[in-house]
């Protein structure tokens, strides 16, 4: 297990390495004039030739990679171009972080708890009319786009319960809105996954052997049933967490949350090399340390469970 | 016993998918929608989608009529009938919806066929995942509006590209579970060649989990156009789509008498994506050969 971390660490790195230095050549080869921002139209020619100069554009671009390696293994994320010129990279992300992981966090825990408690539920009412229920909640916060019943509940419910349109950091009754929103969706998928993994386990022997054994129903799937189908939930928990600082572009826009969401998008729009790579270098990270720790926790949990060397190989 | 001799997967697979009411009322639903758009502009009465209309006796432009015999849905904020803009945008998006979703699971079957069954390739096609997955499509986009046209074919094209990788992570980690099973480990001894352990015993094992997938990613292709026209990558004003639909008609909601023009196409795409989501999971069901008796 050590060893199998181990080289998933060093593959890691390796990944990370090839990503960064695939989006850095991506932006360097956009169009030249997008470094100069909103001021483009006021200067002349020989400003626009000083300011690409002293940005180190004009380089070869083993040069300028050279030199971004060697800042970002300093731990410098540099300083925003376009976006808020001259502020340093992790000013501005220590300023809209801790938005989106507040209403992130909060959302996902109520999302784990309900969805999971949901499932469990529809798992033990298969064909009754909870379960109905349940899936009909399933199939609609599924199917109709996010994009249209975020806009819906933000318009209805504010009217019948007087809650404020807007996100202000010092009412909380104005969190409630951006947070349900998040969470129906979320808990939705945790439902449907756990009904699914409850209903794989319920048909398995060693139910029956419990049963007539003469087991309640109940103890059954309290003690066994639910800790082998909560196994597979967790492999994505972990990205989950970590995924909450990159925020909801439609909910934060939707409430003016001065959050992560739609933050990439518009550095990359706008073209601010430094602010772009300073993202993707986190979600990178994120994303496959996710899936590293989310690994582990499978194994920690289901002792039944190998990495490293595939067994029954020919 | 009897009925086991004349058994085929397939029409097996159908009969069970019938018994399943609610899906077949989805899939006539679906049906009757992909017809009807593609009859529309032959019928009667029909307005251009993007034809501007302006008012004869005064000159100006008709912006935000009301539903009338002559509009049957309206005008838009320029003067544009919204029928025919529905119609036209419904057409687009499912044009989409089907080029993407069949494109991106067949290369995703194909390369997850390739990265579960053949081991020396499995650490460089992870590394590949790894970078296509982490590098942001948007870069992609914005790089390819400036040296393609911005249109159908472009986000069409860029949705393809990294598209399949889902798919490909989907279908490699079944064929991971299976590649050692004894029946193929038995194949492989017997010396069966691998196009053969793969397209006689992997391929059968993926059919119920594949239809699932494909009938998922065409509406959310579909959904995907919808947030490209969010951000102002979308589809031009020219090019009438749910997506630029939706994001015209977002403003409106505050305007009781124009609400419409947002909860129509936001409808249709509701009732497409419920729709596919039922056929495709009844359609799984149908395909585990467990249901067939």
């Amino acid at each position: 297990m050590i060893k199998y971390i181990f080289f998933k660490i060093l593959q890691s790195i390796f990944t990370l390495f090839l990503v960064i230095t695939i989006v850095f050549v991506l932006m360097r080869s956009m169009p030249v004039e997008g470094y100069l921002g909103e001021d483009y139209d006021k200067l002349d020619q020989v400003q626009k030739e000083v300011i690409i100069e002293s940005l180190g554009l004009r380089d070869p671009i083993h040069v300028q990679l050279k030199k971004f390696y060697n800042r970002i293994i300093a731990g410098d994320l540099g300083v925003s171009i376009t976006y808020r010129p001259g502020v340093p990279v992790a000013d501005i992300l220590k300023s809209k972080i801790p938005y989106s992981l507040g209403i992130g966090l909060t959302s996902l825990a109520i999302s784990f708890v309900s969805g999971i408690n949901l499932g469990i539920i529809m798992a033990e009412n298969s064909g009754k009319i909870l379960n109905k229920l349940g899936n009909i909640y399933i199939v609609a916060t599924n199917a109709i786009p996010a994009a249209i019943y975020y806009i819906l509940l933000q318009f209805y419910l504010t009217d019948i319960f007087k809650l404020p349109m807007l996100f202000y950091a010092d009412r909380p009754i104005s969190w409630i809105l951006p947070i349900l929103s998040l969470s129906l969706g979320t808990t939705a998928s945790y439902a449907l996954w756990m009904k699914r993994y409850m209903a794989d386990e319920l048909n398995k022997d060693y139910v029956k052997l419990a049963i007539s054994k003469g087991m309640k129903m109940k103890d059954v799937i309290k003690k066994h049933v639910f800790i082998n189908a909560f196994v597979p939930m967790v492999q994505y928990l972990p990205a989950s967490i970590l995924f909450t600082i990159s925020g909801s572009i439609y909910v934060e826009s939707l409430y003016s949350i001065p959050g992560m969401g739609g933050l990439l998008v518009e550095a990359i729009q706008r073209q601010d090399t430094t602010l772009v790579e300073a993202i993707v270098l986190i979600y990178s990270f994120i994303g496959i340390m996710g899936m590293l720790f989310g690994d582990i926790f499978m194994a920690l949990l289901d002792p039944r469970i190998k990495f490293g060397k595939s067994e029954g190989r020919i | 016993m009897m009925k086991n001799i004349n058994y085929s997967y397939w029409i097996s697979t159908f009969k069970a998918f019938k018994k399943n009411k609610v899906a077949l009322f989805f899939l006539y639903i679906i049906i009757g929608l992909i017809a009807f758009i593609t009859i529309q502009p032959f019928l009667p009465d029909q307005k251009s989608p993007n034809a501007i209309y302006v008012d004869e006796a005064t000159g100006l432009q008709l912006i935000n009529k009301p539903p009338s015999k002559e509009f049957w849905l309206g005008t838009n904020s320029i003067g544009q009938d919204m029928w025919a803009r529905i119609w036209a945008g419904t057409r687009i998006s499912l044009l989409i919806g089907f080029t993407v979703a069949l494109w991106e699971n067949l290369i995703g079957l194909f390369v997850g066929l390739i990265w579960g069954y053949v081991r020396k390739l499995e650490g460089i096609i992870s590394v590949i995942y790894n970078v296509l997955n982490n590098v942001p499509k948007t870069i992609m986009l914005i790089l390819l509006a400036y040296t393609m046209k911005p249109g159908l074919l472009t986000i069409i094209f860029i949705m393809c590209i990294s598209g399949w990788l889902d798919s490909a992570r989907l279908v490699r980690n079944l064929v991971v579970t299976i590649r050692d099973r004894e029946y193929n480990i038995a194949s492989r001894i017997l010396g069966t060649p691998i196009y053969r352990i793969v397209s006689k015993n992997i391929l059968p094992y993926l059919v119920s989990t594949l239809v699932l997938k494909t009938t998922l990613s065409i509406p959310a292709a579909i959904g995907y156009e919808v947030f490209l026209t969010y951000i102002g990558l979308g589809l031009p004003v020219s090019t009438p789509s749910l997506g630029n639909l939706i994001s015209e008609g977002r403003g409106y909601i505050v305007v009781p008498s124009l609400r419409y023009q947002l909860m129509i196409p936001a409808l249709i795409l509701s009732t497409i994506t419920v729709s596919f989501y039922t056929i495709g999971n009844a359609f799984a069901d149908a395909s585990d050969p467990k249901n067939h008796f």
